[in-house]
């Protein structure tokens, strides 16, 4: 289904600040702001929930140093025991000290690997995907504000002008 | 204007005075000879029977000892029972001493936080900046009290640093290697050169920073800057050799090569634990107003951060010898598993767990009762830490957190309150022109 949106465009990271502040207070709902950098607070700004990427990050910790004492236990115990330093005592909790670091490094291993995945996948990224913003310019120096327009065009435009910003352009989009 | 509210002060009396009375009732009680130290011990195994008392005494030491005790009866008996008084004579010399310590640690910790700050011109803390003076002001009389122990130790007024009896130097071929370094006299003159060091600094980087307020230009702040880095340098290294000298020597055989490191990120996490306490506390009392959320999240994330540092310390210093297994240096945790297992264990839970599970959500680090409690766990274990490292090798098996341990750590933490709380009535919580004033106001992480 294609509808009607409206962009506009900014170029400094402190007005569109402001002007997404302006057109929250103004009830307006802002599907997208797309920016050539991260800029502090904006998700607030705009009111959007707060990620639940690091809820998943502690889960796929907690899964890391599952595998881990899981494998070693395996592996240096239960498989072929190892006499670990001198320490002939072939149980896993007497051995810790010597795993600690291997759990460590896997609980961080699969938390980063499986959080960054985690990101792309509901970012909808993926190698080849062709570029989602609708202006080449927000990769470089602009910013641009994407308000979906129902019949409230004038209106809209009146009060983005007096946000600062620089372009005001309607464009059909489609939605995924 | 922050006033030192009568209801503190008199708090802080009492704390004083209860905490003094505990000192005494510890010094008082110390046995004077073999007999009462015997009396002491078999008074406390009652439950054996009282007539095995002499028995349950050297069980109480290990079977090892009983065997050998087999042997040479007559004359182990008695050199063992010798150690046993000095053991049980040292007790409230090393309850004192390592609460004098421990207090003295969280404003040289808080010390070493402030340079840091002046040092990298941080952004977010100029607000912080009195609360932080006020805390090493207690470097004075704290690290006073702290370098007349040490020299009451020298005249042997008590056993805490064995290497200092002459007798037992004679006998021992490896603290005659360390003579030229571990020797009494050089031993009181770095410790009064790292003291006389630090409040230096501390003293001078205060005069500075009330300077910069009525100063028309930058200049105090920027000769701040440069002393904060100077001393950071001076502190490093100083902090590292006064770990080995006042904590490491009091087992003069064993050595490890991170422990000034280790010590070093004890006290930084007490120190920031310290500030953040303190600051919630003014702000509840409706000080410090310009202080917001973000300020006590940052500190929050020290602490969180800090604690997981001292772990990796912990644990990196634990996993080599562990793993090496050299008798000369296994020896250090072999004691400390078997006769102070619940300190020595009960101290990771509260050190690293605790503070991991607490404040790894970024939502608890904002709500103030919670840095708060999580901040009393913190500090009760790195007291133990102090504890854990003293209590081995000067009193042995013979440790109790009781009245003269808790005695102590009130005495202190009265004179703490006191002299904190004294220093910050002398000055204007917020600091009129520091440059960053504005950026630390508006601070939003």
């Amino acid at each position: 289904m294609a509808s009607k949106v409206l962009h506009a465009y900014y170029d400094d990271d402190d007005v569109l600040m402001l002007a997404v502040k302006k057109v929250k207070a103004a009830k307006h709902h802002i599907d997208e702001v797309y920016c050539p950098f991260p800029v502090h607070g904006l998700d607030k700004a705009m009111g959007l929930a707060p990620t639940r990427l690091a809820i998943t990050a502690f889960i796929y910790g907690c899964i890391g140093l599952a595998v881990a004492v899981t494998m070693m236990n395996y592996i240096m115990i239960e498989d072929w025991p190892q006499d670990i330093g001198g320490k002939p005592s072939f149980s896993y909790i007497e051995n810790m000290p010597a795993f600690v670091p291997i759990m460590f490094e896997l609980t961080v291993f699969f938390a980063a690997h499986l959080m960054v995945i985690t990101f792309y996948l509901r970012s909808r990224l993926w190698p080849f995907k062709k570029a989602e913003n609708p202006d080449v310019r927000t990769t470089d120096d602009h910013f641009l504000m994407e308000i979906e327009i129902h019949n409230n065009e004038n209106e809209l435009k009146e009060l983005l002008a007096n946000t600062g910003a620089v372009e005001i352009n309607i464009s059909e989009k489609n939605s995924h | 204007m922050y006033t030192f509210s009568n209801k503190l002060k008199i708090a802080s009396f009492i704390l004083m005075a209860v905490g003094l009375l505990g000192i005494g009732v510890g010094f008082l009680s110390a046995p004077g000879t073999v007999e009462e130290a015997k009396a002491i011990v078999a008074s406390q195994s009652n439950g054996h029977g009282d007539a095995h008392a002499v028995e349950s005494d050297a069980n109480e030491h290990g079977e090892h000892v009983a065997e050998e005790a087999h042997g040479h009866e007559a004359s182990h008996d008695s050199s063992h029972d010798e150690h046993l008084l000095h053991q049980l004579q040292n007790k409230p010399w090393a309850a004192l001493y390592v609460a004098a310590f421990f207090f003295m640690m969280i404003s040289l910790g808080v010390l070493a936080f402030y340079a840091i700050q002046r040092a990298a011109q941080a952004g977010w803390s100029p607000l912080l900046f009195r609360v932080m003076e006020a805390i090493t002001s207690y470097l004075v009389p704290g690290g006073i009290i702290v370098f007349v122990i040490l020299v009451m130790s020298v005249l042997h007024m008590n056993h805490l640093f064995v290497w200092m009896d002459t007798d037992v130097v004679a006998n021992d071929h490896l603290l005659q290697g360390k003579k030229g370094f571990l020797n009494p006299t050089f031993f009181l003159i770095r410790a009064a050169i790292f003291l006389g060091g630090w409040i230096l600094y501390r003293e001078y980087s205060r005069k500075l920073s009330l300077r910069q307020d009525e100063s028309t230009d930058d200049s105090n702040f920027k000769l701040n800057f440069r002393i904060s880095a100077a001393f950071l340098v001076f502190y490093l290294i100083s902090e590292s050799m006064m770990s080995w000298d006042w904590i490491m020597s009091v087992d003069p055989h064993w050595f490890s090569t991170l422990f000034g490191w280790y010590v070093f990120a004890s006290m930084f996490v007490s120190g920031i634990t310290v500030i953040a306490m303190v600051t919630i506390y003014l702000k509840s009392k409706g000080h410090l107003t310009d202080v917001n959320d973000s300020h006590i999240h940052d500190l929050a994330k020290f602490m969180f951060g800090i604690s997981v540092f001292w772990t990796y310390l912990w644990f990196s210093q634990f996993m080599l010898i562990w793993y090496s297994d050299i008798p000369e240096e296994v020896t250090y945790y072999i004691t400390r598993i078997r006769d102070y297992k619940l300190p020595f264990f009960g101290m990771i839970v509260m050190n690293f767990v605790f503070p991991l599970l607490l404040l790894m959500n970024s939502d608890f680090k904002r709500v103030n009762w919670f840095v708060i409690m999580s901040g009393v766990v913190i500090l009760a274990g790195h007291y133990l830490d102090i504890f854990n490292m003293i209590m081995p090798s000067t009193v042995g098996n013979q440790w109790f957190i009781g009245i003269p341990e808790i005695g102590a750590v009130l005495f202190f933490a009265g004179l703490f309150i006191f002299w904190v709380f004294r220093a910050l009535s002398k000055a204007p919580l917020q600091p009129k022109r520091n440059p960053f004033i504005e950026e630390s106001r508006h601070f939003h992480y």
